[in-house]
């Protein structure tokens, strides 16, 4: 069996943004007001004939900008967008054919932990338990636990979504998310945001996900200490392109063979610092 | 293949977290249901004095079964609007569950969610009319039997209007309200249908409400029995066969669109 367990071969995503008319000076008035109304759509091509492949036991982090196309990428393999060409698969399954079987192994974490906001930690929880076909006892247990190890106060689950902080909200999205114990975990920009704190609990949590439950963590970032710290394999994306892979080591050698960082890597790579975005 | 087990516990998610955002959105709920109660009563005391109490009882039944079909069909579409709200809808499509049970429990949450409201509503209504409103002579069971079929038909609307916020949140909520002020023009719902316009009429004839109420305010006019109203019931049943499949197809294709242009993403 192929060791596998997310192939892209050539993925290609446009987008249509509308965009207003400029104003044309020369029309008359009733023609100015006319053209107000016109649209006119514009090509952006989110994701440009991308191919990698993840194997079993990695963490694969996607280094890149905003909008460099990481968050399409994200949906893209968790079969919340349709790809115009090129082919995706998830433990030999294309996404687009078996999306259902795909999504019994998946789940994901997002840059906004989008959550009931009226309902507690724990009401949201319980929801996506009965989504998964989980016990409703045993997913209180699992995330209890899982929230004890992120370092989530568990009298706070029962608090409303909206009354918790940013990084406790993104605490109890990363146990949405083990609750179904995925095969394979989408994590798109995980600790953005997040106090020093909370990122570092999050951070180890991650890695003890890899080790303890094997596994499989695709991670989109722009942090460059995190992706350092965590990464088995890294592709830097920007403007939809795959721009350069490999490992930590690999990549600092592609620029020097001096002592360089990631960061130095990523701005000599693409011509941009983090900062610009 | 569908593992029913699984998917009546499934469809169960909805219904529980619906009802849990009920609870969390109380005072929203306060005033709808104020605005119930009180559009039923002004709408009844129109006739009272001036009418005999059937006349007072026609009125009030169209105001308590259009809540009704309006709650369900309303509340299937705003399942999807709420989620693209609150950005959980990528959450709810990535978890490994048949749109089909999505939605059924969306529906169930809406039937009962209007039945409850209701029921509500028409025990109210002996304290504001007493001697007038009378249903003693009324046909329960021809009622009920009613309100079964007709759901059918309005879960197959609300499926179809389900797209709208499915492609846009803001323009989707417009465009049910549309769709359900039409349905409340052409149904015959405070009126006899033969009042509309000539070109408005052919309308009403496809429209599920018409029959509805036709055959409720029979049943509860008139105690008119099943087999009475079998002509209807049957025209009911054949709605809502067509448009809950046809429901689910259109829903399936806005998802499949959705997707292709990226509109599941959150806004809002």
């Amino acid at each position: 069996m192929s060791s596998d367990v997310v192939v892209l071969n050539q993925v290609v995503k446009h987008f249509y943004r509308k965009k207003r008319l400029p104003r044309n000076r020369d029309l008359s008035g009733i023609q100015q007001f006319a053209s107000s109304f016109k649209n006119y759509k514009e090509v952006v091509k989110a994701v440009d004939g991308i191919s990698f492949q993840v194997k079993s036991g990695q963490i694969y982090g996607i280094l890149g900008a905003n909008g460099s196309g990481k968050s399409t990428l994200i949906r893209l393999i968790s079969t919340l967008l349709l790809p115009d060409s090129g082919q995706v698969n998830v433990f030999g399954y294309d996404v687009v054919k078996n999306s259902y079987l795909v999504r019994q192994m998946i789940n994901r974490v997002s840059v906004e932990a989008a959550f009931f906001k009226r309902l507690s930690a724990e009401e949201n929880l319980v929801y996506t338990a009965r989504l998964y076909g989980i016990p409703v006892m045993e997913a209180r247990r699992k995330a209890e636990h899982i929230l004890n190890k992120l370092g989530f106060d568990s009298k706070r689950m029962h608090e409303g979504m909206e009354d918790l902080s940013r990084g406790m909200q993104q605490k109890v999205a990363i146990a949405r998310a083990l609750l179904t114990s995925p095969m394979l975990l989408l994590l798109d920009e995980p600790t953005t945001g997040l106090d020093p704190t909370s990122k570092r609990d999050v951070q180890s949590f991650i890695n003890d996900v890899r080790h303890q439950q094997d596994t499989v963590v695709l991670l989109t970032t722009h942090d460059m200490v995190e992706a350092e710290k965590l990464c088995d394999q890294i592709a830097i994306i920007d403007n939809g392109k795959i721009i350069c892979e490999g490992t930590v080591k690999e990549l600092k050698l592609l620029i020097s063979q001096t002592e360089v960082t990631l960061e130095d890597v990523f701005i000599q790579l693409t011509g941009k610092t983090l900062s610009e975005e | 293949m569908l593992n029913l087990a699984r998917e009546v516990m499934v469809s169960y998610a909805f219904i529980e977290r619906n009802f849990n955002l009920l609870k969390r959105y109380l005072n929203w709920e306060i005033l709808f249901f104020t605005y119930s109660i009180v559009n039923a009563l002004t709408i009844g005391l129109i006739m009272v004095e001036r009418g005999s109490s059937e006349d007072v009882l026609y009125l009030v039944i169209g105001a308590l079964i259009w809540g009704f079909l309006s709650i369900m069909m309303r509340e299937v579409s705003d399942a999807i609007t709420w989620e693209r709200w609150e950005g959980t809808i990528e959450y709810t499509f990535i978890a490994p569950i048949h749109r089909v049970t999505h939605l059924v429990g969306s529906c169930l949450f809406a039937i009962l969610y209007g039945l409850l409201r209701t029921g509500v509503v028409l025990s109210i209504m002996p304290l504001f009319f007493g001697n007038y409103v009378d249903l003693s002579n009324s046909n329960w069971l021809t009622m009920m039997c009613v309100i079964t079929i007709s759901s059918l038909s309005f879960i197959g609307i609300g499926l179809m209007a389900a797209i709208f916020p499915l492609l846009s949140p803001e323009k989707g909520q417009a465009a049910t309200g549309i769709l359900q002020s039409i349905l409340l023009l052409i149904s015959g719902v405070y009126y006899e249908i033969d009042v509309l316009p000539v070109w408005l009429q052919p309308f009403s004839k496809i429209s599920p409400a018409t029959y509805t109420l036709r055959s409720i305010r029979a049943a509860m006019l008139d105690n008119a029995s099943i087999a009475s109203q079998k002509q209807n019931l049957l025209l009911l049943l054949i709605i809502g066969l067509i448009t809950i499949p046809f429901g689910f197809y259109i829903f399936h294709q806005g998802e499949k669109y959705a997707k292709r242009v990226g509109r599941l993403k959150r806004s809002g």
